[in-house]
């Protein structure tokens, strides 16, 4: 559970670190979005909220849910909100990186066979999610 | 080096896997390798092979063997003699097709369909050439698997990657030595699963493959870019076409050639290939697949 926890918190750290790199190039300050809408458990299941991670681009925080032993849930908890590609970042690839994440982790795969991706689709794909598990 | 694991268990030294993503040729390569694959030098010099034949076969490098050609600059004998091996082969499978793959789409010489999944197969036995009896390279979704994966690599995993060479380092620090091989006994399949092409994400089905390539040709991730030679139009009716064999770079030329043929065509025609088996799932949703391919489905 760690294991997938730290896998998880490597992940979304070097995604943001791949996604934000231009635009942080001479910023100082750092502003950080929260997600408040972090879903409550449901009966049966636990969390494990791992430390907030902190990038040169601001700190990401990741909580993973678990019931009877399998990942049902991954949520971001906190993850840089400065600029506007920080809010897509947060908007768009953080939800299918958790997806990614989820369906790598029930499905016990090593690799994945698709339609040809190109590198910037790569980031986001289920392959890349694999390829950051530990 | 070795006196400081005294009780380290040999089963270690065998099952810890790296893994590792190369951005080349306009995608990322993928590889599961054991540990003694970077130790030895073999992942390096599969990952050189891969940018090597960028620069031979790239049809957006203008100074490319391929782009040279293309502009009637060079002849064949100009170029690198793998050049020659590509148009062969790709002749190959247009005959068998019956002209729905070719290495000039459009009219324009570039074999790129062909060279990724030949690429990667030639990767995988760069890796093999140097003693390795398990691993896995994924070139963009096409993927070229040997032998089986440790029963154990996921609990021993010394797993690290990066999308930049200095993660080719990745585990040597351990300085684990080349173990003898663990045998098909202490391995299971390989299993990859095959991208829904509807649903970004998620897993149509999952096959095993030991010891085989698994490629899929689709609309998922670049949109209608397959197209039929012989309409000179993007081929449609298929979401996704998937080819199980022993060679990627058949396999991949296969996928490609079956997809451009569209349902109707493919089906029959998959069925006759000796060694490869298809799962092809319809732009409707529906899915069929060739008599043999049932046994590469892993159990839910």
């Amino acid at each position: 559970m760690r294991r997938v926890l730290l896998a998880v918190v490597v992940t979304v750290a070097g995604l943001v670190a791949l996604l934000s790199f231009k635009t942080h190039m001479n910023s100082s300050e750092r502003t950080v979005g929260s997600s408040p809408s972090a879903p409550p458990l449901l009966p049966g299941e636990h969390a494990l909220t791992g430390r907030a991670v902190r990038t040169v681009y601001g700190p990401v925080q990741v909580r993973v849910v678990e019931r009877s032993r399998t990942i049902v849930g991954v949520n971001i908890l906190q993850h840089p909100a400065e600029t506007t590609m920080d809010i897509q970042i947060g908007q768009f690839a953080f939800p299918r990186l958790v997806d990614e994440t989820l369906a790598a982790q029930s499905a016990r795969i090593d690799s994945v066979s698709g339609a040809t991706y190109t590198s910037n689709g790569y980031i986001s794909s289920l392959q890349s999610a694999l390829d950051n598990r530990a | 080096m070795l006196s400081t694991f005294p009780l380290l268990p040999a089963a270690s030294a065998v099952t810890a896997r790296v893994r590792h993503a190369e951005p080349v040729m306009g995608t990322v390569v993928s590889f599961d390798v054991p540990a003694a694959a970077v130790v030895g030098g073999s992942l390096e010099a599969a990952v050189r092979w891969l940018h090597w034949v960028d620069r031979i076969f790239s049809p957006y490098r203008p100074d490319s063997d391929v782009s040279l050609l293309a502009a009637a600059e060079v002849t064949v004998d100009g170029c690198a003699p793998e050049v020659a091996e590509v148009i062969s082969a790709c002749t190959a499978v247009r005959l068998c097709s019956g002209g729905y793959f070719t290495a000039a789409p459009g009219g324009v010489f570039d074999p790129s369909g062909y060279v990724k999944g030949w690429a990667v197969e030639r990767a995988a036995a760069i890796l093999s050439a140097a003693g390795s009896t398990s691993h896995l390279v994924n070139g963009g979704g096409d993927v070229q698997c040997v032998g089986g994966r440790p029963r154990t690599a996921l609990g021993l995993s010394a797993a690290s990657s990066s999308g930049t060479s200095s993660g080719l380092a990745a585990g040597s620090s351990s300085g684990l030595p080349a173990g003898p091989s663990a045998g098909l006994s202490g391995e299971e399949p390989w299993r990859v699963g095959i991208a829904d092409p509807f649903h970004r994400g998620r897993l149509a089905l999952v096959v095993e493959a030991a010891g085989s390539a698994v490629a899929t040709s689709g609309i998922a991730e670049r949109g209608a870019h397959i197209i039929d030679p012989r309409l000179g139009q993007p081929a449609t009716g298929l979401a996704s076409l998937t080819v199980v064999g022993p060679s990627l770079a058949l396999a991949d030329a296969y996928a490609t050639a079956a997809f451009a043929m569209g349902p109707a065509r493919a089906r029959d025609w998959a069925e006759s290939l000796p060694g490869y088996e298809a799962y092809a799932i319809t732009e409707n949703g529906d899915t069929w697949q060739t008599a043999g391919f049932a046994p590469h489905i892993a159990p839910a």
